[in-house]
């Protein structure tokens, strides 16, 4: 009995990503009430903001999403778009958005709004390299994310890994989009990279895409096979061995 | 040069108004210092915000009256000997003040102006605040005090002497409602707290604090109101004044939200609070209430939740600044940036339904304002094939577009403006941009600009 209870209780205490690929590497999901980080390469910075976003809808579309944001991040990514947010699935009325002057500010924010059991997830976006953003610090907030049982999501971008508290470390990257009628531009695509997991899980890499309508993630298809430019080739190798 | 003010000891010798060779003449000790309106009336501010601890009505009669409007007030010395209170603070400031009280604001400025008189009716005309010219023509008629002047007849004062001249006496007598307009609006409910003796330890102000907001609570709770903006004023027994308001994003009266509000306004201030030789007096006001009834529990929690997130939204507001905490909201305008946008306060949206099946369609991040890219086409109204942000090159794979706005030239005096073309592209790394081009090609523009507006993730 109490070993039911207790796995219907880490059931609801964490979610899937939806994607197969992932999911099967990753039975447990990821768990709420933990803090999470992802990290990404300067110019891939909205992508970090994004797969964060997105691992909130995941978790808990209808609760209260925190973004604390550093302006100078907000400076260099962009304020976030309201019709955007409705494009991938959230409602921008839950989106409550801090734009703080300074890393102290950001890290003194993103603590308190994990404390507060009644938001869904809280997305910690320091500036670059911060050395406030240390052990103690993340230790500090994961202690706080398990007791209110929010979902804590510190997105660093442009900075190597440094030692944290986090639960999974992921690494994101924005991936061709498989395209639509006339070339263009498909759904939001990610190479993501489980780069260091609690439970040892390692070497998880996949590409996922993004599920407006079911607010989930799911494989994303095979690179469409596309015929081989025969200019000056050819399938026979009889022929090529000649050439 | 003029003498326009002198000190208490040379103001019978006839110096005011001379100018200031003829004065050095006269006496020619004279000790003079530069006029500074300025100076003066920043004292007489400085002076006023003392006075609020005897009521929190409290005037500036330029250039150098402060009325007091005690209707009402329970003062820390008995009526009767409040002048003589208001008195011997000032002197403790180094400042002589000629005090009086009377049943109006013009009668007890006037008592206090000709101070050694007893009653308005003694007093001699020139407490009246009129005009030289009209005085001079008062004098002439042989009318001395006040009293004299009461005694005519309004009618004939005012075909004599001008219409103002009646309203003056109305005013002094009371007969008309003279208005007082106060520095700072009154609060809707004031709780405070007189000290014996000045109090400087931090804990007892905070904990006197929690007593007074508790009080507050109360007395909002019983009128079945929230409070939206709230004041602290300690006043220190020098004279120094310190003011901590805060604000609220919804009706509150939870005493805890309160004063830990108070803690953070007091945490987040850049210069600290000095208690000096300690706070008299402590002061909690509410100054804008709204109706707040008593919550009612939702079933699944549905009032706490909200409760708690405007609690967290009301103290990172009062640490960071109001306009820190976005919500976002949609506008009624087709250009983009327009359209939805973000603002510091919420009020309840309709947002579009996404299409289902079809890709995100509007950017994540809007870049304000839009970044200038170098860009290079195919065709010169055709979409990019590379084009260098930030001097990075961004080989252009997919695209789809152009999605046409037009420029809101109804707003514009000449009814045109550029069009926009805005085209979603990813890259060859598979990033994911949204650009457009400024004015047609070959219609609205030579050489139309392109820049960078929006970033999918």
């Amino acid at each position: 009995m109490n070993k039911i209870s207790s796995s219907i209780r880490r059931e609801a205490q964490s979610f899937s990503f939806g994607a197969q690929a992932i999911d099967s590497r990753l039975p447990q999901g990821i768990t709420r009430g933990a803090l999470h980080e992802i990290y990404s390469d300067d110019c891939d910075g909205i992508v970090a903001i994004g797969f964060a976003i997105l691992l909130a809808l995941r978790s808990a579309p209808a609760k209260p999403i925190v973004l604390v944001r550093d302006e100078r991040s907000v400076g260099a990514f962009g304020r976030l778009y309201g019709d955007g947010i409705v494009d991938l699935g959230g409602d921008p009325e839950k989106f409550v958005i801090i734009h703080t002057a300074d890393a102290l500010a950001t890290l003194r924010s993103g603590a308190d709004a994990v404390d507060c059991s009644e938001v869904g997830t809280v997305v910690v976006e320091p500036w670059q390299a911060s050395p406030l953003f240390d052990l103690t610090a993340s230790r500090r907030i994961s202690l706080r994310a398990a007791k209110s049982g929010v979902l804590a999501l510190v997105v660093r971008i442009g900075t190597a890994p440094v030692p944290s508290a986090a639960a999974t470390r992921w690494h994101v990257k924005s991936a061709q989009s498989a395209p639509f009628l006339a070339a263009a531009p498909g759904h939001s695509t990610f190479d993501i990279k489980l780069l260091r997991h609690r439970g040892g899980i390692c070497g998880l890499d996949a590409r996922v895409e993004w599920d407006r309508d079911q607010r989930s993630f799911r494989d994303a298809p095979n690179p469409r096979a596309v015929p081989a430019v025969a200019i000056g080739r050819t399938r026979n190798t009889r022929i090529r061995r000649a050439a | 040069m003029r003498v326009v003010a002198v000190s208490p000891a040379a103001a019978g010798r006839g110096l005011i108004g001379l100018t200031l060779a003829d004065a050095r003449v006269r006496e020619p000790d004279l000790i003079t210092v530069k006029h500074d309106p300025i100076a003066d009336a920043a004292l007489l501010e400085w002076l006023a915000d003392d006075c609020e601890r005897y009521s929190p009505t409290v005037a500036v009669d330029p250039p150098a009256g402060i009325v007091i409007d005690v209707t009402g007030c329970r003062s820390c010395d008995s009526q009767g000997k409040l002048p003589e209170a208001v008195s011997r603070r000032f002197a403790q400031h180094g400042i002589t003040a000629a005090t009086s009280e009377a049943n109006t604001v013009d009668a007890a400025a006037a008592l206090a102006r000709c101070a050694g008189g007893a009653t308005v009716s003694a007093l001699p005309i020139i407490a009246l605040r009129i005009d030289a010219m009209t005085r001079i023509a008062l004098r002439r008629a042989g009318l001395v005090t006040i009293g004299a002047l009461a005694a005519i007849p309004r009618a004939q004062l005012a075909a004599r002497f001008g219409e103002h001249v009646p309203t003056l006496l109305a005013r002094l007598f009371g007969e008309v409602d003279a208005p007082l307009t106060p520095r700072r609006p009154p609060p809707a409910i004031a709780v405070e707290h007189r000290f014996a003796d000045p109090v400087a330890v931090t804990a007892a102000i905070l904990r006197t604090l929690d007593k007074l907001v508790r009080s507050a609570a109360t007395m909002l709770e019983q009128s079945g109101a929230g409070g939206r903006r709230f004041e602290t004023t300690l006043f220190r027994s020098d004279g120094h004044v310190a003011r901590l308001a805060i604000d609220t994003a919804g009706p509150t009266r939870d005493p805890h939200v309160i004063a830990r509000l108070i803690a953070e306004r007091i945490a987040a201030l850049s210069d600290p609070l000095d208690p000096g030789f300690g706070y008299d007096l402590i002061r909690f006001a509410v100054f804008h209430t709204e109706p707040l009834d008593a919550l009612q529990l939702a079933l699944d929690g549905g009032g706490i939740a909200d409760q708690q997130v405007a609690a967290l939204i009301d103290r990172l507001t009062t640490r960071l600044g109001s306009g820190r905490i976005r919500r976002l909201a949609r506008g009624d305008s087709h250009i983009p940036e327009q359209a939805s946008f973000d603002l510091p306060t919420i009020v309840k949206q309709v947002w579009p339904m996404a299409e289902r099946g079809e890709p995100p369609l509007r950017p994540l991040s809007l870049l304000v304002p839009p970044q200038r890219i170098e860009v290079m086409a195919a065709v010169p109204d055709g979409p990019p094939l590379w084009f260098r942000w930030r001097r990075i090159r961004h080989d252009v794979g997919r695209v789809e577009g152009p999605e046409r706005f037009a420029a809101e030239w109804w707003r514009r005096p000449d009814g045109r403006g550029l069009t926009r073309d805005y085209y979603r592209v990813e890259d060859e790394n598979g990033r994911r941009f949204w650009v457009f081009r400024h004015g047609q090609y070959g219609v609205e523009q030579a050489h139309p600009n392109w820049y960078l507006h929006g970033l999918f993730p």
